[in-house]
């Protein structure tokens, strides 16, 4: 009990922790591609530092909603990041919930930010939630057959089990059913996250945005928490991609160095999951909103072919 | 057990005095409400009694019906299936009539309380013996007062054209689908040689496939009526909106629900396995309905028709539940056929209590609004806290989210399709994780759905005069909402200790108990029949979202304590002050989706503009859209305009002459002893 105690602490620490970093890398190499010096590489830390410390500013058509979705955000993203694999393949609330319920608690937060972001009144609220709501629903199937394809390799849905029985098979992930669901599962990450070709992260009061348009109210500590509760749902997404198909360095059960090669090999992954992005982001311009369906469609028939392609191989 | 047949008893009598009361109060109507509700409200807890005794002794209770008519036997049946769409319609039934006292306390003729008191009792008490009758004559005749019952309540406000059209719509497609139900029970009578269903019990299964096919599709259409199945859902969106609230929340919550009880009890009781197509067209339907369902949904902006369409997705989610269940028995695996078919009767109350409670808040925002339209609300999160507390718990609960009853029995269902996947080698295998997608782009577009539902009705500004001195609902009101919204979280949390309750049900339709498998060792963590292939917990996701929110206090603590937090205008794009104007509508919200489904909905919109100097300065716009009921439009009025071109050939017939008539009567004569001769 105390064991798992510790574990769970240790991976929320690391979870709070390297979120903000794996932001910050992404902005400074999107800049680097971009000619530019950009950010330094922690600068995701010091904003938070600075919205945590700074007044708000309520608005006064926002009911208790506005005041609670804040929390809804962060907590749901720490709790499903607990229940993701991090430097272990144990993760440390596995038993509440595997990789359905991650998806759902997600959905929660979702859900409590597009209301948030109706009940302002303003219109881009409204806007950013109807679609917010579109796109993640569009992006939904598309994400469970990719998921489903993977569980259904391990036989069953708990993260550990399907991280565990990944290792097992250590080179399984060059498999055409691996590939084209890591394929799909690449572009709902891109969709989730927002970022380009679907939503610009880095825009603000324009009219094609989509996430800011929601959140467009917030500021001080319940910007802070939101922009943290972002970073740790791009994060726990990552690691979803890179400890369900890249396994390696993971070891079954927890232990002191296990933990350290663990964490190694998670940032070494991230950092080349974070170049795929990047690449993504700076090679492609923002899509039309009509057209994120079709890409979304390729996510989805990518899913099919990965489910396929289990008869065949 | 004596003490069952007691509370059943005292069930029955109780509803039926609540009846009278209603019909007597039509003389004097003072005390109407409080003792025809009343009488209901002690009827159902009796009912959730008689249940609850049944399921946990896993008892079949028998009993005859002192009825006095010979010939046919009125047996009544309260075996653990019938006790459980028991025990959700007791709970709805008390929820709704405390909610009905307040709710019938400002209607201005006092005199129809009284004739909704004798309907509403008359439902309930038709709905109970629709569950226990254990006589096919005895069910039809149970069946048909139900449906009667309905079309009166339906119908109850009748001085407006649109609902006494919803009325007849009903009635002539429910009395479609008991005509099928009908031959379907003859087909089995003649079979079994009696009318008993204990003389029905997997009696289908032994006989030839195509009669096994006939009775089983007979009865899939004939229930799929009343359950609202596409494509034989065109009365539901129509009938369930214009009656009075509590009736409409009584009729999505437990009344389409007797369709989905005829199908547990014809697919897993006269059955014994079915056929392999029969749970691939079962399943099939499901997705198709639950899809269409909520894609419908979100074009609606009439809050109540907007739920109704939610009815028929959830009614599509049970099936595919069934479906896979079915799939999974015909395939030799009675244990994971077992947990679809408990991820299918889970849902069931689920979306009863829900559905419910949805209802009853729509209810109490159109007291308070006197519109069904969305667009006319706003801000009422204000004026009713309870209300739309309770709206958004149903809200979070039917869009399937953790923690909430929603989310276990759709998980239970990823589960049970994500394990078909290992049953057979063929293709059909594909249709599992298929289904499971749809399942999940449905449950995402109902989230979405139902953030405009809750966020255009109860967020931001009021949108209307009417919607700006709405008032809160009156106690009782509130309180029967609370009841339900209690019921989902309860449902949710508990989940783990509310599953032993499936036992002998599936004891008695599958032969195995799950609940040694599902629950895991210690208790409060669900498995998917083992705790390897995936396990949840609810409370452990409640708790643990409770005990990390140290960490924002922390943070709060070390840094937050500087912040000031102030009160300001929300960014208005510069203009001078935000009004209700400015503010997103239901129309816009689900514009996105309007054009990328452009396909289904097919779209119409008209635009006309008027000016005087330059078109950039209208004077006055007017906007008008709407989307095409395509089934409406290609399959029903089609045959409506068949049926109606025979019946005027028919015309012919009716010359209007008694010579005719008498003649008619003496050639049926003559045919009927021909035919009795015959035989």
């Amino acid at each position: 009990m105390m064991e798992a105690a510790l574990q769970a602490l240790l991976q929320l620490m690391l979870l709070l922790a390297v979120a903000p970093l794996v932001s910050g890398f992404i902005k400074k190499l999107k800049a680097r591609l971009q000619t530019r010096r950009g950010p330094g590489l922690f600068q995701p830390y010091r904003d938070l530092y600075k919205l945590l410390r700074k007044g708000m500013v309520i608005p006064g058509t926002a009911s208790w909603l506005f005041t609670a979705t804040p929390y809804f955000v962060f907590l749901t993203a720490i709790l499903a990041g607990l229940m993701i694999p991090m430097v272990s393949a144990e993760a440390p609330l596995a038993l509440f919930g595997g990789v359905l319920a991650v998806v759902y608690l997600l959905g929660l937060g979702r859900f409590m930010t597009a209301l948030a972001g109706l009940d302002t009144g303003s219109s881009f609220g409204g806007l950013g939630s109807s679609r917010e709501m579109t796109i993640s629903a569009l992006a939904e199937p598309a994400m469970m057959l990719a998921i489903f394809t993977v569980a259904i390799g391990a036989n069953s849905t708990s993260l550990a089990e399907i991280v565990k029985a990944a290792v097992g098979q250590q080179w399984h992930f060059l498999a055409p059913s691996q590939m084209l669901a890591f394929a799909a599962l690449f572009l709902v990450l891109i969709a989730e996250t927002g970022r380009i070709p679907v939503d610009n992260p880095a825009t603000h009061l324009e009219l094609t945005m989509i996430h800011e348009a929601m959140i467009l109210e917030y500021s001080g500590p319940y910007l802070a928490l939101i922009e943290w509760g972002g970073a740790i749902k791009q994060l726990l997404l990552m690691m979803l991609l890179i400890n369900c198909f890249w396994p390696f360095g993971l070891e079954a059960g927890w232990s002191a160095p296990g933990v350290v090669t663990g964490l190694v090999y998670l940032l070494l992954k991230l950092a080349a999951l974070s170049c795929a992005i990047v690449l993504v982001e700076t090679t492609n311009a923002k899509m039309r909103l009509f057209r994120v369906p079709e890409l979304l469609a390729v996510a989805f028939t990518l899913g099919a072919l990965a489910l396929a392609s289990t008869f065949l191989f | 057990m004596p003490a069952v047949d007691l509370l059943f008893n005292a069930c029955l009598s109780v509803f039926l005095a609540g009846a009278v009361a209603g019909l007597v109060s039509l003389w004097r109507p003072a005390g109407a409400r409080f003792l025809a509700f009343g009488l209901a409200l002690c009827g159902s807890l009796l009912d959730i009694a008689a249940s609850v005794a049944t399921l946990a002794q896993g008892s079949t209770l028998l009993w005859n019906l002192p009825c006095g008519v010979p010939v046919f036997s009125w047996s009544v049946r309260l075996d653990p299936l019938s006790a459980y769409f028991c025990l959700a319609l007791g709970i709805l039934g008390a929820a709704v009539s405390i909610y009905s006292f307040g709710y019938l306390r400002d209607w201005k003729k006092p005199r129809n309380a009284g004739a909704l008191g004798f309907f509403y009792n008359l439902l309930l008490l038709s709905l109970v013996l629709v569950f226990t009758a254990a006589n096919a004559f005895f069910f039809l005749v149970a069946w048909e007062v139900m449906a009667l019952a309905t079309y009166c309540l339906v119908s109850f406000e009748h001085e407006k054209e649109e609902t006494r059209q919803a009325g007849v719509l009903f009635l002539i497609m429910s009395h479609a689908g008991t005509g099928l139900q009908l031959i379907a029970f003859l087909l089995l009578a003649v079979a079994a040689g009696g009318l008993d269903f204990s003389s029905f019990h997997l009696l289908a299964s032994r006989l030839p496939a195509g009669e096994q096919g006939a009775i089983f599709v007979l009865f899939f259409l004939g229930f799929g009526v009343k359950a609202g199945i596409i494509p034989i859902h065109v009365w539901l969106p129509a009938a369930h909106p214009v009656a009075p609230s509590n009736i409409s929340a009584l009729m999505s919550g437990i009344v389409i629900k007797a369709g989905i009880y005829g199908m547990a009890r014809v697919f897993f009781d006269f059955f014994d396995v079915p056929p392999l197509w029969a749970g691939i067209l079962v399943l099939a339907i499901g997705v198709v309905s639950a899809l269409l369902g909520v894609l419908y949904a979100l074009m609606e902006h009439d809050l109540k028709r907007l739920l109704a369409y939610h009815s028929i997705e959830n009614i599509g989610i049970i099936l595919i539940g069934f479906g896979a269940a079915l799939m999974f028995h015909s395939l030799g695996h009675p244990t994971l056929a077992a947990i679809a078919l408990i991820a299918g009767l889970y849902h069931t109350l689920n979306h009863a209590i829900f559905k419910c409670l949805l209802f009853l808040g729509a209810g109490a925002v159109l007291h308070a609004t006197h519109t069904r339209n969305m667009e006319k609300m706003g801000g009422l999160i204000r004026k009713m806290p309870v209300t739309a507390f309770c709206f958004l718990i149903g809200a979070v609960a039917i869009s399937g989210l953790p923690p909430l009853n929603g989310f276990v029995s759709e998980w239970l269902t990823y589960q049970a399709l994500l394990a078909g996947f290992g049953t057979t080698q063929s293709l059909t295998r594909v249709m599992f994780p298929l289904a499971g997608a749809l399942l999940a782009l449905t449950a995402a577009l109902a989230a979405a759905c139902f953030v405009k539902a809750f966020g255009i009705t109860f967020l931001a500004l009021p949108r209307s005069a009417e919607a700006e001195q709405a008032r809160e609902t009156a106690f009782s009101m509130r309180l029967g909402m609370a009841i339900l919204a209690v019921g989902c979280v309860v449902l949710g949390l508990g989940a783990s200790w509310f599953l032993p309750v499936f036992d002998p049900i599936t004891q008695q339709a599958l032969g195995v108990r799950m609940s040694s498998a599902l629950v895991a060792s210690n208790g409060f963590v669900i498995s998917a029949g083992s705790p390897r292939s995936g396990t949840i917990s609810t409370v452990g996701i409640a708790a643990s979202l409770l005990l990390l929110s140290i960490v924002p206090v922390l943070l709060w603590l070390a840094w937050g304590r500087r912040s000031r937090r102030t009160s300001g205008p929300v960014w208005d794009c510069g203009l001078p002050g935000l009004t209700a104007a400015n503010e997103y509508t239901a129309t816009a919200f689900s514009k996105p989706l309007r054009m990328i489904f452009s396909a289904l909905y097919r779209p119409r919109r008209e635009i006309q503009a008027e000016f005087e100097v330059s078109p950039y300065y209208p004077t006055a716009i007017r906007f008008e859209s709407e989307i095409e009921p395509a089934f409406e439009k290609h399959l029903y009025d089609p045959i409506k305009e068949r049926i109606l071109a025979l019946a005027n050939r028919m015309r012919a017939l009716q010359a209007g002459s008694i010579h005719a008539y008498l003649a008619y009567i003496f050639i049926t004569l003559i045919i009927l002893l021909l035919f009795g001769a015959r035989g």
